[in-house]
Order: C-alpha cells, then sequence, then structure tokens
C-alpha cells in the first residue's frame, strides 16, 4: 500500500523538522567541540587541508582528538589507530540498535546513514522511536540529525583550524586536548566499577608511559577495562 | 606512515563499526560480556590518555608545580567535576598554564 505522494511529503517533512529541533540543543555541546578539534588539529601542525578532512572522513569527536593528541605525541601509527577505533568501539552497540529499525531500507541507503551514526543522532532517535513506534519514514528524522550535527561539526571544525592558524603556539593550546579528554572524563563516571576503571587505567598509564611507541595507553585501556568488569561482576 | 593514510585508516574502522550492523542486518547479537565490557571504555581511555598528557613532560615524570600543566589540570578537574562543562574545563585549564607562564 503506497501512502498518497501529498501525505507522504507532509510526513517526511514533520520528521525532517522534527530532526532538526531535537538537534538544536545537542548543537550547543557540539560547536565548541569542534571548534577545539579544529584549534587543536592546526596547533599540532598536520596540515590544515587535513585538519578540515579528517572532521569528513572520521566524523567522531573524541577518537579524532585522540588522534591529534598522539600524532603530536609521535606515537606509533598502529597505536593510534587502535585507540582511536577502541574509542568508537561503542558505535556497534548503537548500529545493532538501530538496525530493525531500518532494515526496510536499500543497502545504500542504510550505509549514508551508518555514516552519519554519533553518539547523538542514537540517543535522540532510539528515545523517539521508543516514544512514537511505528513511523514510516524514521529515517527521514535520524537523517536530519545526522545531517544538522554533520553540518555544524564540518562548519566548526574548519573555522577552529582557520582561528588555530592564527593562535602562537606561545599561548599553549595544545593542552586543551587533554582539557577536554579530562571534561568527559567525569561524565562517564557513573558508579564505583566506571571509577575503578578510570583510576587503574590512569596508574597504569602512568607507570606503563615509558613503553615505547605509546604501548601503555593500550596496555592502561585493557587494565581499567578489565577491572571495571571485574568490579561489576562482584557487585552484589 | 604519512599522516593522511593514518586518518584514512582511522576512518575507514569507524566506518565498518558504524555499519557493522546497520548494513548487515541478521540475527547476530552482541556477546553479553563484550556488551558490559564496552561501557567501561570511556572512562578507562579517557583517562589513560589524559593522565601521561599532563604528568609527563618530554618523556619524563613531571609531578612539579614547574611543569605548569599539573596544577592546571587539578584546577581543570576540580571544574570539570563540579560543572560537567567541556569549555569551562577548557578555560580554567588554560587559564592556570597561562597564569603560571607570567609569575
Amino acid at each position: 500500500m503506497a501512502a498518497h505522494p501529498a501525505a507522504a511529503g507532509e510526513a517526511k517533512r514533520r520528521e525532517l523538522t522534527a530532526g532538526i529541533r531535537a538537534s538544536l540543543p545537542v548543537l550547543v555541546g557540539v560547536a565548541p567541540f569542534g571548534l577545539i578539534t579544529g584549534v587543536s588539529a592546526a596547533a599540532i601542525g598536520m596540515g590544515d587541508g587535513l585538519a578540515v578532512a579528517m572532521s569528513a572522513i572520521v566524523f567522531a569527536g573524541a577518537s579524532q582528538l585522540a588522534a591529534v593528541a598522539l600524532l603530536d605525541a609521535a606515537a606509533a601509527w598502529p597505536v593510534i589507530v587502535i585507540t582511536a577505533l577502541i574509542i568508537n568501539l561503542r558505535m556497534v552497540m548503537y548500529s545493532a540498535a538501530l538496525e530493525p529499525h531500518f532494515r526496510f531500507l536499500a543497502r545504500p541507503t542504510r550505509m549514508l546513514l551508518a555514516y552519519l551514526l554519533t553518539d547523538q543522532a542514537f540517543a535522540l532517535s532510539i528515545t523517539s522511536y521508543a516514544d512514537r513506534p511505528g513511523r514510516r519514514y524514521p529515517h527521514w528524522y535520524y537523517g536530519s540529525i545526522g545531517l544538522t550535527l554533520w553540518a555544524t561539526w564540518m562548519a566548526t571544525t574548519a573555522l577552529g583550524v582557520l582561528a588555530g592558524a592564527q593562535v602562537p603556539e606561545s599561548w599553549g593550546l595544545t593542552f586543551a586536548v587533554p582539557l577536554v579528554f579530562l571534561a568527559l572524563i567525569f561524565p562517564a563516571i557513573t558508579d564505583r566499577a566506571t571509577a575503578s576503571a578510570a583510576v587503574v587505567a590512569g596508574t597504569a598509564a602512568l607507570v606503563a608511559q615509558p613503553l615505547p611507541y605509546n604501548l601503555g595507553l593500550v596496555v592502561a585501556a585493557v587494565a581499567g577495562i578489565t577491572t571495571g568488569a571485574v568490579v561489576e561482576s562482584r557487585q552484589p | 606512515m604519512n599522516t593522511w593514510a593514518i586518518v584514512g585508516l582511522i576512518g575507514a574502522g569507524t566506518f565498518a563499526l558504524r555499519s557493522s550492523f546497520l548494513a548487515f542486518p541478521g540475527d547476530r547479537a552482541i556477546p553479553d560480556r563484550v556488551r558490559r565490557a564496552l561501557r567501561f571504555v570511556p572512562a578507562a581511555v579517557l583517562t589513560a590518555i589524559t593522565v601521561p598528557a599532563v604528568a609527563y613532560v618530554d618523556g619524563d615524570l613531571a609531578l612539579a608545580l614547574s611543569n605548569h600543566r599539573f596544577p592546571a589540570a587539578v584546577v581543570a578537574a576540580a571544574v570539570a567535576w563540579k560543572t560537567k562543562n567541556i569549555a569551562w574545563t577548557i578555560v580554567a585549564g588554560l587559564g592556570v598554564q597561562w597564569l603560571l607562564s607570567i609569575v
């Protein structure tokens, strides 16, 4: 049964505007994050073109900042790639959770939607689908959030790169990168198990830092994750 | 290795993670153990990146006031904990670093 064309257009437009409206509060957090990513990418001298292109190629803020920090530390390339991908592992969970809602779509569309997958697009969509199930065009809602975030992310990283190129090195702006991570640690600590994961990872990173190729980072991350899982399994 | 190639690999890998289920539907499920472990990735990885970036200078452990990043990070951590706000954390950290650099 095909929907009436006018009604279909109207339904799509409603999903589209609802998606943009849902994105707006999120942009308040995304914009400064994008600026900082651009500024710090420019500050480590990776090249302005690549600094902007990275936002389109990777489109995942925390992993981009981690890559910038590790490039600045002259880490070995497998460590940089593995660290960034560990940070983005959570995308697999989002991908699995969204898949039932998009199963009816053609594969190229699903791959485009996959490219636009972020924490925010996932969280906003999955809660909206739970609130109002059985929608004909759920992908228009998710897609509009994804594109709004993408456009904002590209514009703010490009602005950051432009601004960062003007900032003298003596301002010590590269320090903004660990500061962003520092700010993200506290919301990630929600209970005893996540706190243990952070404390063990931090201590292990301090001790293991002298390991070659920045391998200490991978060792510390694995130690922290394992500790968190063990602490959780022992909780009553 | 060329920086473009590193970014390209991260991009390709990230897209593979994003499309893992969306591009290849089926009735696979993520094992419970993996799902539980993923919960600890942010807390562990973020801390593991931050601590050496603050505590080491040119490959040497530097937990002293002369390493301006160290006191700046302590202040920024307090601000981050209180406000849970990225912008204020950056302002506090860069501000302390700057103050120490002029005294």
